[in-house]
């Protein structure tokens, strides 16, 4: 019998970080010091696959052989030899370093329309992607629908922007294809910058031809003749693997000139951003591209009308693109089975926090809060009590335990206070302060606004200084309300989203946890125990065996004692620094 | 023309006027610091912002074209808030030191705070510190004023073509500065220095020389060169103390370094006021008769020995083109020679 192998090893920024590439290099070595290159040549393959989502198990490492696939996790060079002999030479998978049951699970729940081929094709092969039907709906568009008849399908699907805004993406194309113009663009927003978040990032890595694909689909619909990725020069892998695509694709025609042999031209460019946050703003990013500092700019006019260069232009986020190819695939009918009535379709998040599997994850639209954060998250970290989700990054804001059953859709979430944003998901657990994480993302935002407006620049300065102050045990009385006050007029006021939405995190953690700002103000007191200048340390002398352990590591000499007599420690010396409560064996130190 | 209401006031002007230049058409005032008529719109300072019908948060007014139908409310109690809220942020992050500020009395923002009775800030909080710098005689750069309206900016790019400035760093550190926050070194217009609605930039010829008070405001004409810019000279106790020029004016308002800076030679010492004639290597005072009589007397005898082509003339751009003409006519009619030249020419 033919023995049909392949070796899938997990290459995205998560899995090479693990090691990817030093395992995909023993198993290169190996196959071929064993004599297996002679034997199975012809039939073994093994290449490179983007992000499959569990990040936190990487590397992953699947052997199919005669298409049954055995994944293999926290796969380090040294296992590579023994999974060789037993699995691939013998037959007999490695039952201890496979995946367990609860593997299976992360993915159940799961529906994977843009993550369908992550994590399965070679993203550096155009081949791969063709093998599974890659570029089959750009032949399907260009040479038997018209540019309304493409535009139609997106809008029957019920497709909405990616990126966060949720505009419904066939709205935005048919607004720019009536738009006469000599020339048009799309821009692909691929300037992911939200603190936790890494779909765009993932998809480009793991699949880019899709999103390329997309866009081409899209240049058809409104006429464009040119196209332009902007992505983050911090995605060194996304960048080099989306340029080996666009060169694959022109090679194949599916860009330049005469486009699979019709009048269609389109080519795309890539432009990296230099690091600005506020970039992603659309008009921010045109400025960009232009050579000009990233600044927004006023909307009306909107870039469909008068985008890049002053032309019309319609800008859409990497995961909108990635939808495109699937849905004129597989129909709009298909695509809009999922989802809830207004949000259509599935959404791609990235999990992370003090979740047990961090990972990317794609579910459909309206999902409840609770199957993601338990079924697929697998409950929070160190079995520790969940305490709220912050989604939409900085512009977002948390969902706390009691709201777990809401749905996660783009009118749900909002109902709540909460954005579905570009898909950043941080779970909290009680061990975090909902001040201080208002604080981190206050400082995020008032970092990267451009200065432009003055809400913005100066007002998120003062709420964060406002913030400080109450997590420094200098809150003032009436507080909370100059910032539930300053903060609406900022959302009021500011220029562009990034301002109009800074606030949300501080406003969001109000709603839902006012007592602990309370807490934190009169008490003087962090009840999450995060705020070092409002935490105490004291040892209880009924527990202390006196062994000298936090004596040994006190940085600030703070703690003194003699052998085998209860240790104390001087408040006036101490700098919260926590390193003798992570020290103690015996829990005989007391913070709060 | 577009059909609108400001305020129940019917208004009708022309398409792709903004809501700001139809409201000032119609004599209703909005505030602002970033706009200026003869520059993109910026939408920076956001104080414009009026209620538009139909749209549920406030627009910037000079960002914002008139539609036909528009209902605008440049005025409410929350409008009036939220700009409150503006100034006071501004002003949270500005020097309280009108009293010796060069631009006191003819400052936007302090006019504005004015207005709206800012004393106490709830809002106060850090404020940016900059170290001095700059050496060059013309500009005076006092950044901690600057409300990064961004004037200065584009009248550089836009009007002047320089580009010697822009915003720099992000957040509440964004400054504007020349590249690389080296010391200003342009060509020293000062068109900056003109649209500045705060003390932020000045010119360092007019520091501590007067303010309003007692200043006479006089309408003459640039004496350097042909163009003839308009400028109003500000003149107290007979001494002028500051260059401007008015924005409804043949050259906009703009004027060069020599128009803006350059007039400290009026009450300069050294000064010529009368010709001097050379007598055994020596210069003496003379009238402007016994000069005039002396040129043509050389002139003369000059053409006599040598002939008319062994004289010259060169004129300057100075001279309106009337005196250049009649300089022509006199050097070949009187002297009888086509050598004559202009330095504008070169």
């Amino acid at each position: 019998m033919k023995t049909d192998i392949v070796v899938r090893v997990c290459m995205g920024t998560g899995g090479i970080a693990a090691g990817g590439a030093e395992v995909m290099e023993a198993f290169k070595k190996l196959l071929k010091s064993k004599g297996l290159k002679a034997k199975i040549e012809k039939n073994c393959t093994m290449h490179k696959v983007g992000c499959r989502g569990l990040c936190a198990r990487d590397v992953l490492v699947d052997i199919v052989v005669n298409d049954s696939k055995t994944t293999y996790q926290f796969i380090k060079p040294a296992m590579v030899e023994r999974i060789i002999d037993e699995h691939v030479i013998n037959g007999k998978p490695v039952e201890e370093w496979t995946v367990p049951e609860d593997y299976y699970l992360f993915h159940s729940k799961q529906v994977k329309v843009v993550l369908s081929d992550c994590g399965s094709v070679d993203p550096e092969d155009i081949g791969s992607y063709l093998n599974v039907k890659g570029y089959d709906a750009l032949k399907k568009v260009v040479t038997t629908m018209s540019p309304a008849e493409t535009i139609g399908v997106i809008r029957q699907s019920g497709l909405r922007g990616r990126g966060g805004a949720g505009f419904p993406t066939g709205t935005k194309w048919e607004i720019c294809s009536k738009e006469t113009s000599e020339h048009k663009y799309i821009i692909c927003n691929a300037d992911e910058g939200d603190p936790g978040a890494f779909m765009d990032r993932s998809v480009i890595e793991g699949n880019p031809h899709a999103v390329i694909e997309g866009m081409i689909i899209g240049a058809y619909s409104i006429g464009a003749d040119a196209g332009y990725v902007y992505i983050r020069a911090e995605y060194p892998l996304a960048v080099e693997r989306l340029k080996n695509a666009l060169k694959e694709a022109r090679q194949h025609n599916f860009l330049g000139k005469g486009i699979l042999g019709t009048k269609f031209n389109f080519d795309i460019k890539i432009k990296l951003g230099a690091g600005a946050f506020v970039c992603g703003e659309e008009t921010a990013l045109i400025a960009s591209i232009e050579g000009q500092r990233g600044m927004p700019r006023a909307k009306p006019p909107f870039p469909v009308y008068k985008g890049l260069w002053g032309k019309p232009t319609v800008i859409n986020n990497v995961e909108t693109l990635a939808n495109v190819p699937y849905i004129i695939r597989k129909g709009a009918g298909w695509y809009s089975s999922f989802g809830t009535e207004k949000s259509k379709g599935t959404k791609v998040f990235a999990l992370t926090g003090k979740i047990r599997n961090s990972g990317l994850i794609e579910v459909p639209m309206g999902i409840p809060l609770r199957e993601i954060i338990y079924d697929i998250g697998g409950g929070i970290e160190n079995d520790k009590a969940f305490k709220a989700v912050q989604t939409g990054g900085p512009s977002g804001g948390c969902i706390p335990s009691h709201l777990l059953d809401i749905k996660v859709d783009f009118e749900s979430l909002a109902s709540v206070g909460s954005i579905v944003g570009s898909g950043g998901m941080v779970v909290l657990d009680e061990g975090d302060c909902m001040v201080n994480i208002a604080k981190f993302f206050l400082q995020f935002t008032q970092s990267e606004s451009c200065g432009k407006c003055v809400p913005c620049r100066i007002g998120t300065k003062r709420l964060l200084e406002i913030l400080e102050r109450i997590t420094s045990g200098k809150g003032r009385e009436g507080d909370i309300e100059l910032l539930e006050d300053l903060a609406r007029d900022i959302k009021a006021t500011s220029l562009c989203g990034l301002g109009q939405t800074a606030p949300n995190p501080i406003l969001s953690t109000i709603r839902y946890f006012r007592d602990e700002y309370d807490a934190h103000i009169t008490k003087k007191k962090c009840p999450a125990g995060v705020c070092r200048d409002l935490l105490s340390y004291v040892i209880l002398a009924e527990i202390c065996k006196g062994c000298g352990a936090c004596k040994r590591v006190c940085p600030a000499g703070a703690i003194s004692g003699e052998k085998k007599q209860p240790h104390t420690i001087d408040a006036d010396i101490c700098v919260r620094c926590g390193a003798c409560f992570e020290a103690c064996k015996f829990k005989a130190i007391g913070k709060g | 023309m577009i059909d609108l209401s400001i305020n129940g006031l019917p208004v009708s002007v022309p398409e792709g006027t903004t809501i700001l230049d139809a409201a000032r058409f119609a004599d209703i005032p909005i505030p602002t610091l970033c706009h200026h008529p003869k520059l993109t719109p910026y939408g920076g300072c956001r104080l414009c912002i009026v209620d538009v019908k139909g749209i549920n948060r406030p627009v910037t007014s000079c960002t914002t074209p008139v539609t036909a139908g528009m209902e605008v409310t440049t005025t409410s109690p929350t409008i009036e808030k939220l700009r409150k809220t503006i100034l006071e942020l501004i002003l949270s992050d500005h020097p309280n030191d009108c009293m010796v500020c060069e631009k006191a009395g003819d400052c936007t923002l302090q006019e504005l705070a004015y207005f709206y009775g800012i004393r106490e800030n709830r809002l106060d909080g850090e404020r940016r510190v900059y170290a001095k710098k700059d050496d060059n005689p013309f500009i005076e750069r006092n950044m901690e004023k600057c409300i990064l309206c961004g004037k200065c900016v584009r009248i550089c790019d836009e009007v002047q073509g320089v580009g010697a400035i822009d915003i720099a760093y992000r957040g509440f550190n964004a400054k504007v500065c020349p590249p690389f926050e080296k010391n200003l070194d342009c060509e020293f217009c000062g068109q900056c220095v003109s649209v500045c609605p705060t003390g932020a930039l000045t010119g360092k010829a007019w520091g501590q020389r007067g303010r309003q008070k007692d200043i006479k405001e006089i309408e003459t004409i640039c004496p350097y060169c042909g163009c003839g810019c308009s400028i109003t000279l500000h003149v107290r106790r007979n001494e002028v103390i500051r260059v401007s020029s008015r924005e409804d004016t043949l050259n906009e308002g703009w004027l060069c370094p020599k128009g803006r800076f350059g007039y400290s030679f009026i009450n300069n010492a050294a000064r010529l006021k009368t010709p001097f004639i050379r007598e055994e290597g020596k210069l003496k005072e003379a009238t402007w008769d016994e000069a005039l009589d002396f040129i043509a007397d050389r002139l003369g005898k000059v053409k006599a020995k040598y002939g008319a082509d062994s004289i010259a003339g060169l004129s300057s751009a100075r001279c309106t083109n009337e005196e250049n003409y009649l300089f022509q006519k006199f050097m070949r009619a009187a002297v009888g020679t086509n050598n004559v030249d202009h330095c504008a020419r070169l």
